[in-house]
C-alpha cells in the first residue's frame, strides 16, 4: 500500500490525527442511532426491509444502531494500531512500568 | 423434575462455580497472573466488563419494559450500547495509559486537588446506590417468584445474599469469576429465546425470528402484533408514544452515563496495555451486543404470547404461572364489570357499541422475562435456567458497585482525603462496613422502588453522565481544564439531575407528566440536560480562574501517547 510521505512526526500530529478519527466515527454513530433510529424513524417506518416485517427505523433502533456500534469500535481499533504503528508510538513488550505515575 | 428443584440445583451449582474460581484465582492473582504487566487478556476482560455492567436490568428488566413499550423501549437498547462507542473513543485507551486506581483517583490526580477528589467521590457512592437499589429489587423479583414469597421478603433474602457474596466471597481476583456469570447469564438469556423463535417464527435466530412470519398465521409477526394492539387500544407496537426529544433525550443519558460508570470505566486498567484497552471495549460490546439483540425479539414474542394467553380468557381457567406470580403481588386481576372475563386492554379500547372499555389486569412489566418460558410451556429446566442467569446478572453488578462504594469509602476518601495514618486494617473495616451500609439503603430502595428495576438504574446512568463523564472528556481532551472548573462542573451537573429526579419520583410524582417537564424531558432523560450544564461551568469557570500548573500540561500530553503505559493491575478490595 503507498501512504503519502509523512513528515510531520510529532505527537502534536498523532493527536491530530486521532481526534480527526474519532471525529469522523462520532459522526457515523450520531448518524446512525440519533439520526436514522430517532430523528428519521418515523419517515424511515414507511420503507420496509424486504422480505421481513421490519419497518427500516425500528429496525435500526432495535437492531441495525448495534451492530454498526460494534464494527465502529473495532475501525478504530484498527486504525489507531496502524497509526500507533506510523508514529512509533506503539507499545512494545518491554516498556511496561515506565508511565507517567511509575509503576502504578 | 419441578421447576423450584430445577431453580435450586442450576442456582446452586452456579454458586459453586463462582465461589470455586473465586478461591482458585485468589491462589493464582499475585503469583502468576499479574506479574510483569501481563494482566488479563482483552477478551476474557470484555466478558468480564460484560457481566460487570449488563445488571438485572439488562437481564430481567429490560426485554419486559420493552415488550410493554415497544418502538420506545428503544432508548434502552441504544442507550446501553451505544456509550460502548464513546468509551472505546473518548475514555478507555487515555485512562488506561494514565492509570489511576479508580474515578476518583484520575480526577484528584488529573485536577490537582483533594476537594475535586471528595467531589468525585460522593458523586460516585451516590451513583453506585442508585444503581444497587435496582439490582436488589431484581434479586427480589426473583427469589419471591421461586421461593413464593411476597417481593419485600424476597428483597430481603436477596439483601443477605448479594451481602455475604460481596464481602466475604472473592472480592479479590473478581475477573474470572465474572467471565463465569457471563457465560451462564448468556446462556440463560439464549436458550429461552433460540426456543421461543422456534416456536413462534419457526427459526433458531431470534433476531431474525421476529422480523418474520408468525407459524400459525403465516403473516409477520410484528404486523400481528400491531394489529392486537389496535384492537385492544394501545399504541402501535413499532411506532411508540413517547416524543422525539424524550428519546433523544433518554438515549443521550443513558449512553453518556455507560461511559461515566465508574465500576465499567476501572475494568480497563486490568489490560496490559493501551491498545488491549481498546479492542477490549469493542470486545465487551460482542459480548453485550449477543443479548441486547435478541431482547427486542424475546420482547416480541413474549407480547404476542402474553396477550394471546390472558387477554379475554374467563378468569376461572387462567394457567398455573399466572396464578403463581399472584402470589407475588407483581399480577392483579380486578374484575371491574363483574363478568368473569380477563380484560387487558389499553387506555383507548371500545367494545362493538363504541363504550369505552376499562383494563383489569395489572402487570409488573419486571416478571415478564421470568414469566416467558413458562407462558410458553418450555420445560421447567428452562425456567430454573432463567433464574440462574438472573441471579449471575444481578450479582456480579452488585458485587462490582459494592466495590466501588466500599473503595470509594475506604481507599479515596480515608486513606487519600481524610486520615492517610489509617492503618490497612482500618482500611478493611472501613470497606466492610461502607458496604454494609450500601446493602441496607439499597435494600429498602429496593422494597420501595421510584420505578421498574431499568428505570431506577437509567436514573443512575443519569447521575453518573451528569457528574463523571464530562470531566473525564474534558480532563483528556482540553490542557486548559482546571480544577475549580471540574468540581464546579460535577456540582451543578449531579445537583441538576438529582434533584430533578427526587422532585418528580418522590416529593412530587403526581406532576411527573410531560407539560410539567422541561422542554418535555423526562427524569429518564434529564441526566443529558445535566451533562451540558456540567459542560458548559466546567468550561465557563475554567475560563474565569487561572489555568492548572504547567505538570498537567505534560501529565495530559503523555495520557495521550500509547507507549510507555504503565503495569496493568487486578481489581482489589
Amino acid at each position: 500500500m503507498i501512504r503519502p510521505p509523512v513528515t510531520d512526526r510529532t505527537p502534536r500530529e498523532y493527536w491530530r490525527r486521532n481526534v480527526r478519527y474519532v471525529g469522523a466515527l462520532l459522526f457515523v454513530w450520531f448518524m446512525v442511532s440519533y439520526g436514522a433510529g430517532i430523528l428519521f424513524a418515523e419517515r424511515l417506518n414507511e420503507i420496509r426491509i424486504p422480505g421481513t416485517g421490519f419497518p427500516l427505523g425500528f429496525w435500526v433502533a432495535q437492531q441495525g444502531s448495534i451492530y454498526v456500534f460494534v464494527v465502529l469500535i473495532f475501525a478504530y481499533v484498527f486504525l489507531m494500531n496502524r497509526l500507533d504503528r506510523e508514529f512509533s508510538v506503539d507499545e512494545t513488550d518491554t516498556d511496561a512500568g515506565s508511565g507517567p505515575r511509575g509503576a502504578a | 423434575m419441578t421447576v423450584l428443584a430445577w431453580t435450586f440445583t442450576l442456582v446452586a451449582a452456579s454458586f459453586a462455580l463462582y465461589i470455586g474460581i473465586a478461591i482458585w484465582s485468589r491462589a493464582h492473582s499475585t503469583s502468576e497472573f499479574y506479574v510483569a504487566g501481563k494482566g488479563v487478556h482483552p477478551v476474557a476482560n470484555g466478558m468480564a466488563t460484560a457481566a460487570d455492567w449488563m445488571s438485572a436490568a439488562s437481564f430481567i428488566s429490560m426485554a419486559g419494559l420493552i415488550s410493554f413499550l415497544g418502538y420506545d423501549g428503544s432508548v434502552y437498547l441504544m442507550g446501553w450500547t451505544g456509550g460502548y462507542v464513546l468509551l472505546a473513543l473518548l475514555l478507555a485507551p487515555y485512562l488506561r495509559k494514565f492509570g489511576a486506581y479508580t474515578v476518583p483517583d484520575f480526577v484528584g490526580d488529573r485536577y490537582y486537588s483533594q476537594t475535586a477528589r471528595v467531589v468525585a467521590v460522593v458523586c460516585a457512592i451516590f451513583v453506585s446506590f442508585t444503581y444497587v437499589a435496582g439490582q436488589m429489587r431484581g434479586v427480589g423479583i426473583v427469589f419471591s417468584r421461586f421461593l413464593e414469597v411476597p417481593v419485600e421478603l424476597g428483597v430481603l433474602i436477596g439483601m443477605g445474599i448479594v451481602f455475604s457474596y460481596a464481602v466475604l466471597g472473592g472480592m479479590k481476583g473478581i475477573t474470572y469469576t465474572q467471565v463465569a456469570q457471563y457465560c451462564v447469564l448468556i446462556f440463560a438469556y439464549t436458550v429461552p429465546a433460540i426456543f421461543l423463535s422456534l416456536l413462534i417464527a419457526g427459526t433458531p435466530i431470534p433476531q431474525l425470528g421476529f422480523g418474520g412470519a408468525d407459524a400459525e398465521t403465516g403473516a409477520f409477526l410484528l404486523d400481528r402484533l400491531n394489529g392486537l394492539h389496535e384492537e385492544l387500544g394501545f399504541a402501535p407496537y413499532t411506532a411508540g408514544t413517547k416524543s422525539t426529544v424524550d428519546v433523544f433525550a433518554i438515549t443521550a443519558a443513558l449512553m453518556v452515563g455507560t461511559a461515566g460508570l465508574p465500576h465499567v470505566i476501572i475494568r480497563f486498567y486490568t489490560v496490559p496495555k493501551v491498545r488491549d484497552a481498546r479492542v477490549s471495549a469493542g470486545w465487551a460490546l460482542v459480548f453485550i451486543a449477543l443479548l441486547y439483540t435478541a431482547a427486542p425479539a424475546v420482547a416480541v414474542f413474549a407480547r404476542t404470547n402474553l396477550l394471546s394467553t390472558v387477554s379475554d380468557r374467563p378468569y376461572a381457567d387462567v394457567p398455573e404461572w399466572f396464578t403463581k406470580w399472584e402470589g407475588t403481588g407483581l399480577i392483579a386481576f380486578e374484575d371491574l364489570n363483574g363478568d368473569g372475563t380477563i380484560q387487558y386492554v389499553g387506555p383507548d379500547a371500545t367494545d362493538a357499541a363504541g363504550r369505552p372499555v376499562r383494563n383489569e389486569l395489572t402487570i409488573d412489566r419486571d416478571i415478564m422475562v421470568l414469566a416467558n418460558p413458562e407462558i410458553a410451556r418450555l420445560p421447567n429446566w428452562v425456567v430454573g435456567l432463567v433464574a440462574a442467569g438472573g441471579l449471575a446478572a444481578a450479582l456480579s453488578t452488585a458485587a462490582g458497585l459494592l466495590l466501588v462504594v466500599s473503595t470509594a469509602v475506604s481507599h479515596d476518601l480515608l486513606k487519600r482525603s481524610l486520615r492517610s495514618s489509617i492503618t490497612e486494617r482500618g482500611e478493611l473495616l472501613a470497606a466492610r462496613i461502607s458496604a454494609a451500609i450500601a446493602v441496607l439503603i439499597a435494600g429498602y430502595l429496593g422494597i420501595d422502588p421510584p420505578g421498574f428495576v431499568a428505570e431506577v438504574v437509567a436514573f443512575a446512568f443519569g447521575l453518573a453522565a451528569s457528574s463523571f463523564f464530562p470531566v473525564i472528556i474534558l480532563g483528556v481532551f482540553s490542557k486548559r481544564l482546571n480544577r475549580e472548573g471540574a468540581v464546579a462542573g460535577m456540582i451543578s451537573g449531579i445537583s441538576l439531575t438529582a434533584s430533578y429526579i427526587v422532585y418528580f419520583k418522590f416529593v412530587n410524582p403526581g406532576a411527573n407528566t410531560a407539560e410539567h417537564w422541561w422542554f418535555g424531558i423526562s427524569p429518564e432523560g434529564i441526566g443529558s440536560v445535566g451533562m451540558l450544564l456540567n459542560f458548559a461551568v466546567a468550561i465557563v469557570v475554567a475560563r474565569l480562574t487561572p489555568p492548572p500548573p504547567e505538570r498537567i500540561g505534560v501529565l495530559v500530553e503523555s495520557m495521550r501517547i500509547p507507549r510507555g503505559a504503565g503495569e496493568a493491575h487486578e481489581i482489589e478490595a
